[in-house]
């Protein structure tokens, strides 16, 4: 990839139909080489996604993750050893790792879901932060 | 009045905090000068440095705190000079500061023994954030590490080497025995050989002569003539005080360093102040935060012009040292001749407990733990308040014996003026009076009394004086669910019962509040299936769900899921074996004997989970439901349909037992077993519920435990016939699925039961609370209920929908999982 595409030029790639996605739950997202958990915060209306590898154990395995909030801030539990990350800026929220998750905007166009990249910065999800 | 501070350490910024306290903003001036480049960090927790925590989060107060209480922080610039003529110091940077006060927080450095080679590459001091800077830096390149000093920063030291990987380690102590400051011969032999078994090697009465290697550490050598290769190297044999600046100024300094104060903390010169390490009170340094603290309280008093006095502290101290606990506290070393001593040594699970009892037995002098340090708080607090001992003075170190639980222990028998929280100096009638005023919970009593915030050691004794002040006020513990639902678990369970609530959502909307969370999610989807025996995914309740009840199987390394078939009673035909062996050879699963007399297959994509469960359904097998907090399995010995010994015929017992409690969702996971005889094959005892044959019937036992904490089974009825048996069976886990909290499993629970097992038998057997009835329907109406979870999900398109691991590529497996090879066959590729 080169290194030269602009940061700011969004992509907005086709994921699945919003009834593919689980109430108040997670999928995840084939883009190229990559893996992105999906979630459709049904509750609040709202759509996240972050990238799918957990940072703790580097396992392939939050958009099968719980849920909720913490003091009304959108979070997801990791399923292997229940880390916490914030939905919103993807920072841990247990106090005792020091990890971030990767997250993209999500826009809703019909019944349609699509994900936003960055140009050049996507590469960044797979890496080990 | 204008305050000079110099050193900017853990007590440095105490007396900085409590000055501010204290003084009203605009009296007072106050100037802070540090050596190390960043505002005072918590240096009793540096090793977490290790284990994730950043230097930020290490910081006593954020950089900003000091402009924001006006005080000016000059960091990395250290002071050269003090000039009392002109009272005046000046600092490295060249600025020069006139005080009226000046106080000298300097604290310490290591103490480097003279070895020749000590500044080689690969050798390291541990005390501040750029030391361990360094030393992670090193460690990565090195594979055998040393440590010189076996006290308790040696040891500190030595984990944090394997923390960073250099597992081989060795510690090296000049003293006969580890920390010999603090414990006793026999518990540092304790202690010694439990750090040994996790792969230290410890060397005492060894002496180090000289460092060797070119321009990096390769190795040691010992005044005995023996030598070791290393290729790192952490010193932390002491530590000197810097009384440098305070020599050079002309006050006061101990022959073996220390800066000389009184009982004010002055120094010879009154208008300058010593605290912590630097200072030398009655020939004493004190190397803990605690006295350094009590040591600033009493200067801010001074400068108050309120009378308190520094008189000596407890050096009592609790840690744990690479999982081990150790405490010693009081006097641990009073003479034989002056005292009484007990002690406790189990060397097979490395705990050793010794207490000093003065001669007439009526008070605790002082002690020392090993491996086993929960009584430290209580024993600490009963020999600083010379509380009076029980009959049997050992009953507080063993446990009472049989009869009541001994007199006077407990946080009730605490004095009101008892300190529970040494660093900050708060009593137990301070936390009681803020309690009191209506901080309920620990969070809330530190933010207002500060106790348990240094190094929260004292924490589960704050909280039992919580829960001890509110139970004297006559209210109700409750143990709420979490920041969504303020009822228990057990309210939760009634009030859904009540309403006849069947989702997840519909519980939030009308019991609780905002979103939820992964912990209330689980506790509400076990509460709906244990009260409606729904098919757990449907109604909205799937996301709700752990993430392995979720996907009805268990999530392992690497992100493959595991099969359990639920064999009843362990008994399987061969025909159904080979069933499971080609369903395996198919999907490519590794294969294993479970504990449980069932067979576990590893290593199945989440997308071929239910093409699996479907050959194994059409072949009669069921879900096992070993992803759930549910009826595991129950194991049978082979009874007395093959054995020579078996009274009954244990297999069935077990079969009917299994397939009417099939799919029973509860606060934890549940087990049982069944044992044709007394010699007890089955090992039931160890179960949740196991049922044991006598010549009369069966013997029922309950609240039995395996796994990390093994707890026997107690008999709760004897000679009972098989009717009996399972009416008292679902009597006794209605009642648990009904009371417990969440995650608690049988044994706990009836541990912490009031009235233990005499009120279980009274209520499940003599009917005490009138509910029998109601607990054998609300069971048959479970039973009534079951269904395969497995089928549904295999018979059901929209179900077997969420089975896919990528929405957009529905026939694509996660490539990142990995599998090598062992023994023929395949297991889950290393954490990555």
């Amino acid at each position: 990839m080169s290194s030269t595409t602009t940061l700011t030029e969004v992509h907005w790639f086709f994921a699945c139909k919003t009834d593919d996605v689980p109430l108040n739950g997670g999928v995840c997202v084939k883009y190229k080489e990559e893996q992105i958990a999906l979630f459709h915060f049904s509750r609040r209306e709202e759509w996240y996604a972050t990238q799918n590898m957990c940072p703790h154990k580097h396992q392939m395995a939050l958009s099968r993750g719980m849920i909720g909030t913490q003091n009304g801030e959108p979070k997801v539990a990791c399923p292997f050893h229940k880390k916490t990350f914030s939905l919103e800026d993807g920072r841990c929220l247990s106090d005792d790792a020091e990890c971030s998750l990767k997250t993209y905007p999500v826009k809703i166009e019909e019944d349609r879901v699509y994900i936003g990249f960055y140009g050049g910065f996507d590469k960044l999800s797979l890496t080990s932060v | 009045m204008k305050v000079v501070v110099i050193g900017n350490g853990m007590v440095g910024y105490k007396f900085c905090e409590k000055l501010v306290a204290k003084f009203e903003p605009g009296t007072y001036s106050l100037t802070v000068f540090g050596e190390e480049p960043r505002p005072a960090y918590d240096r009793v927790h540096l090793s977490e440095f290790f284990s994730g925590k950043s230097a930020v989060d290490l910081l006593m107060a954020p950089a900003n705190w000091y402009a924001d209480n006006n005080i000016t922080l000059h960091t990395g610039d250290p002071v050269k000079e003090i000039n009392r003529e002109q009272k005046t110091i000046l600092s490295h940077k060249g600025l020069i500061v006139d005080y009226d006060y000046l106080v000298l927080a300097t604290g310490s450095a290591a103490f480097v023994p003279p070895i020749p080679g000590v500044d080689k590459k690969g050798v390291f001091l541990y005390r501040t954030i750029e030391d361990l800077e360094m030393m992670t830096a090193h460690a990565s390149k090195a594979k055998r590490g040393a440590v010189i000093g076996g006290g308790l920063l040696g040891l500190e030291a030595a984990k944090a080497m394997i923390d960073l990987g250099v597992t081989d380690t060795h510690v090296i102590e000049f003293a006969p025995r580890l920390m010999p400051r603090q414990i006793d011969d026999s518990g540092s032999k304790i202690l010694q050989s439990k750090l040994e078994t996790l792969g230290l090697t410890i060397f005492t009465n060894k002496n180090t002569s000289c460092i060797t290697g070119d321009e990096s550490i390769t190795g040691m050598q010992f005044s005995d003539g023996t030598s070791i290769d290393v290729d790192m190297l952490v010193i932390s044999a002491g530590i000197k005080p810097r009384d440098e600046l305070a020599k050079a100024a002309g006050l006061e300094t101990g022959p073996r360093g220390g800066i000389v104060v009184n009982e004010k903390m002055q120094t010879t010169d009154e208008t300058i102040f010593a605290i912590g390490e630097c200072a030398l009170f009655n020939s004493m340094i004190y190397g803990l935060v605690a006295p350094g603290y009590e040591m600033a309280e009493v200067v801010v008093a001074t400068l108050s012009a309120a009378e308190k006095a520094f008189s000596g502290f407890d050096m009592s101290t609790k840690l744990k040292l690479i999982g081990v606990d150790v405490a010693s506290f009081g006097d641990p070393f009073v003479p034989a001749t002056d005292c009484r001593t007990v002690v406790f040594e189990d060397t097979m699970k490395g705990v050793y407990k010794r207490i000093n009892i003065s001669t007439d037995g009526k008070y605790l002098l002082g002690g020392v733990l090993i491996g086993d340090a929960a009584a430290y708080n209580m024993l600490l607090q009963t020999t600083k308040n010379k509380v009076a001992l029980p009959e049997n003075p050992e009953d507080i170190l063993l446990g009472s014996r049989g009869g009541d639980a001994p007199q006077g222990a407990g946080v009730a028998g605490l004095p009101a003026d008892a300190v529970i929280c040494s660093c900050e100096g708060i009593t137990k009638g301070a936390i009681c009076t803020a309690v009191e005023a209506g901080n309920e919970t620990l969070d809330s009593v530190k933010k207002c009394t500060k106790a348990a915030t240094c190094c929260g050691g004292c924490a589960p004794m704050v909280k039992d004086i919580i829960t001890y002040t509110l139970k004297s006020q006559g209210k109700y513990i409750r143990n709420v669910v979490c920041e969504h639902f303020n009822y228990s678990r057990q309210e939760l369970y009634d009030l859904i019962r009540i309403k006849k609530i069947k989702s997840y959502d519909d519980v939030l909307d009308e019991l609780g509040h905002g979103d939820g969370c992964e912990v209330c999610k689980p506790v509400v989807a076990s509460i709906l299936a244990s009260l409606w025996n729904e098919m757990i995914l449907v109604k909205g309740n799937d996301t709700a769900q752990d993430s392995n009840d979720r996907y009805l199987a268990n999530i392992q390394k690497g992100g493959t899921y595991s099969v359990v078939p639920r064999i009843p009673g362990g008994e399987i035909t061969p025909e159904k074996l080979i069933v499971i062996g080609e369903v395996a050879k198919k999907y490519n699963l590794y294969t294993k004997i479970t504990g449980g007399q069932r067979i576990d297959l590893f290593g199945a994509h989440v997308s071929d989970l239910p093409a699996i469960w479907e050959e194994l359904i059409a072949a009669g097998f069921e879900s096992g439901h070993a992803y759930g907090k549910a009826l595991r399995t129950v194991k049978s010995c082979v009874g007395s349909t093959w054995c020579r010994f078996g009274l009954h015929d244990s297999v069935s017992f077990a079969i009917q037992i299994e397939e009417r409690y099939r799919g029973l969702r509860a606060p934890h996971k549940i087990k049982s077993a069944v044992s044709g005889c007394i010699r007890e094959c089955a090992e039931a005892q160890s179960k949740d519920f196991g049922i044991i044959a006598t010549e009369r019937g069966w013997n029922l036992y309950v609240g039995g435990n395996g796994g990390s904490k093994p707890q026997h089974a107690i008999l709760l009825a004897a000679d009972l016939d098989n009717e009996t048996c399972i009416k008292y069976i679902d009597r006794f886990l209605m009642f648990y699925i009904k009371t417990a909290d969440p995650l608690t499993r049988t044994a706990t629970w009836l541990n912490k039961l009031e009235g233990g097992m005499d009120y279980l038998r009274n209520v499940v057997i003599n009917d005490s609370l009138g509910i029998n009835a109601e607990l054998e329907a609300e069971m048959q109406s479970l039973v009534d209920n079951y269904k395969c979870e497995w089928k549904e999900v295999v018979d059901n398109p929209e179900l077997r929908k969420r089975f896919n691991h990528f929405v957009n590529a529905p026939e694509e497996k996660d490539p990142s999982i990995q599998f090598e090879m062992m023994r023929d066959q395949k297991k889950a590729a290393g954490w990555g």
